[in-house]
């Protein structure tokens, strides 16, 4: 090889230069948890300091490193993904501290015993949800009913017929301002509006579900609204020039192309909903027999359940904490299969993903 | 330039197997016949306009039956918004307007009381970017015209008029193995194809294209433009097109806009048969657009 095609020669310079081993992101990181580790099991630090002097001096440590070795963007770069990789750390540790927490606590009463027995004349051990899981399903179950095709055709009005109109500015406005509403105001919406009909104190499931379906509307309608917009407005146009009328196009090649989009929106405003408690307990109140029915007599929910038998145990209080726990986890579990199912759907029909 | 017939022998003489036999082509070439009587649609006095903004003055002509008319002309000259007033499409944006008269069959499609849907089942079109339902099969797409607009038909009849549209369009033999896949899955020109098939299973009398082989590879754009020259025994076709051989080989006559300056509204400059726009313009500035001395 000659001198004028020598690597690093001419007026390019060269294309490569020195680097860190490969291992040196995973040494400094794997070093700090171990010391965090380490120190939180044989010294009396504060943990949280521990864990913060640790982060903050292993984060120094590479960008020095990579500084003094590899100039100063790369030093940019590793700094910047550990910090993102702590910040990652940092948002993951709650949820993974919950999940075990819940599952630890809950599994152990969660049986086929826990779900198909209430807790009629049931004193001490013993009982089950079986009345709060039915009512948890049927008061969402009702407040989807009312929400999602109030939620989709406000959605349907707001981006295919509003235009740029008035109207549409003041829904637009309410929407986001119900956003923000507290679900107790919610339920005592719920709660004010029945009382003006069959006077105060009363209870009925349906009285949850419209205070959770005031919470859902405007997730769905949001949520709704950003599918029909990402809808191509080639397809709208093509079905319009075939003499296809307006409603047609929209129920027929807008609601199916953009179906996806719109379910996982009306799975996040369940998700959001059926965890639910202050609402309910000032709607729905509570009670330990089964109940079917909405539009008669108070009905339990998971959400109140728990709270319930945290809040009043019996004596002891260990069988009812250990039901609290089960009926967690049991929320939890219900949310997942929807989610699955929502999952399942959009593989189905998730033709907007494909383009 | 070649001629149509020049062209296609060098092309197709490039081997044994060539790229023109993946596509389904007329076995003749075309013939001036005339297989149904379609419309011709009187344009008078039309000026368009987006709210304050004039886009497209005046215009005069006559789009003659069972041809086609091609509409050239620089970017944003008014040609694309011209062909969509034809079928009232401009209405879709909000703050678009038409003054003027289009008649067609003796009526005026801008009378009060005449409904933007009939003329459009009659006024078919094809946009730039091929775009089949996603959610629908090919043979569901094709259909779709009918489906969509809730005529009760028979399933033996509604298999015959998709095999019709999608042989119209030649697209039968490639795609009749797999009527029930999606038509997202075919190629590009296939899907075009497949809107063709579409827009003309609902049976208009006229055939709007936005630059339908604008978005195509070359083989594709042959088999559209075959398939113009074949589509004319049945219908009346308007075709807008910034390539200039598309509209020598595809057109009858052509139709020349052109636009002042910016601001200023596009005009419609000329029209004549084809061969007259692109050999001896009336106009020294259709002149300078087709002889690539323009601007």
């Amino acid at each position: 090889m000659t001198a004028a095609t020598a690597p690093g020669s001419g007026r390019t310079g060269t294309f490569s230069q020195a680097a860190l081993p490969d291992w040196a992101m995973q040494v400094v990181m794997g070093g700090a948890v171990a010391l965090a580790f380490i120190g939180i099991a044989f010294t009396d630090v504060s943990p949280a300091l521990l864990v913060i002097v640790l982060a903050a001096v292993s984060a120094a440590t590479i960008g020095i490193w990579a500084g003094t070795v590899e100039g100063r963007r790369k030093a940019t770069d590793r700094l910047a993904t550990m910090t993102m990789t702590y910040a990652f750390l940092l948002a993951v540790a709650p949820l993974v501290s919950l999940a075990w927490t819940v599952v630890s606590k809950g599994n152990g009463r969660l049986d086929l015993d826990f779900i198909n027995h209430t807790m009629r004349n049931v004193i001490g051990e013993g009982g089950g949800a079986m009345h709060a899981i039915w009512g948890t399903v049927i008061i969402t179950g009702v407040a989807t009913i009312i929400a999602v095709p109030v939620g989709i055709l406000t959605a349907i009005y707001l981006h295919e017929y509003g235009g740029t109109g008035r109207l549409k500015k003041a829904i637009t406005f309410f929407v986001d301002v119900m956003t923000g509403i507290p679900s107790i105001v919610a339920g005592l919406f719920a709660f004010a509006l029945f009382a003006l009909f069959f006077g105060p104190g009363v209870r009925l499931g349906v009285m949850g579900s419209i205070a959770l379906s005031v919470l859902m509307i405007p997730i769905v309608v949001r949520s709704t609204e950003e599918m029909l917009r990402i809808v191509p407005n080639g397809l709208r146009e093509s079905a319009f020039a075939l003499g296809v009328p307006k409603w047609r196009v929209i129920t027929k090649v807008v609601l199916p192309t953009a179906l996806a989009g719109i379910v996982t929106g009306v799975m996040l405003a369940i998700a959001r909903v059926i965890g639910e408690t202050a609402p309910l307990l000032v709607t729905v109140g509570t009670i330990d027999s089964l109940n079917f029915n909405p539009f008669e007599g108070r009905m339990q929910s998971l959400a109140v359940f728990t709270y319930f038998e945290y809040k009043t145990p019996g004596v002891p209080p260990e069988p009812s904490f250990d039901r609290a726990w089960a009926a967690a986890l049991t929320l939890i579990i219900i949310v997942l299969v929807l989610t699955g199912i929502a999952k399942l759907v959009q593989r189905r029909f998730g033709v907007l993903q494909a383009r | 330039m070649p001629s149509e017939t020049e062209f296609e022998k060098v092309v197709d003489g490039v081997g044994e197997h060539s790229p023109l036999d993946l596509i389904e082509r007329p076995t003749k070439p075309a013939e001036r016949q005339v297989t149904e009587v379609a419309s011709t649609i009187e344009v008078t006095n039309l000026d368009i306009y987006y709210g304050a903004f004039h886009a497209v003055a005046d215009v005069n002509m006559t789009i003659p039956p069972n041809a086609a008319t091609a509409l050239i002309g620089s970017s944003g000259c008014g040609k694309s918004t011209f062909l969509r007033a034809i079928n009232r499409m401009h209405e879709l944006t909000a703050t678009a307007r038409a003054e003027g008269s289009i008649v067609m069959d003796g009526q005026d499609i801008y009378a009060p009381g005449v409904d933007p849907v009939e003329v459009r089942s009659k006024i078919g079109m094809v946009f730039q970017q091929p775009n089949p339902f996603p959610t629908m099969s090919v043979y569901d797409n094709v259909a779709a015209g009918l489906k969509l607009n809730n005529r009760k038909i028979k399933k033996a009849e509604l298999d015959e008029i998709v095999e019709k549209s999608l042989r119209g369009a030649h697209l039968w033999n490639e795609v009749k193995d797999r009527l029930n896949r999606s038509g997202m899955d075919l190629s590009g020109g296939q899907q075009q194809r497949l809107c063709i098939a579409r827009a003309i299973a609902v049976e208009p009398a006229v055939l709007l294209m936005d630059e339908p082989a604008s978005a195509l590879d070359p083989i594709s754009t042959l088999a559209i433009e075959e398939l113009i020259s074949e589509l004319k025994h049945r219908f009346t076709i308007v075709i807008v097109t910034h390539n200039m051989q598309q509209a020598t080989r595809a057109s009858d006559y052509t139709a020349f806009f052109n636009i002042e300056q910016s601001g200023q509204p596009g005009r419609m400059v000329e029209m004549d048969r084809t061969e007259k726009i692109f050999s001896n313009p009336t106009h020294q500035a259709t002149e300078d657009y087709v002889s690539g001395r323009f601007g």
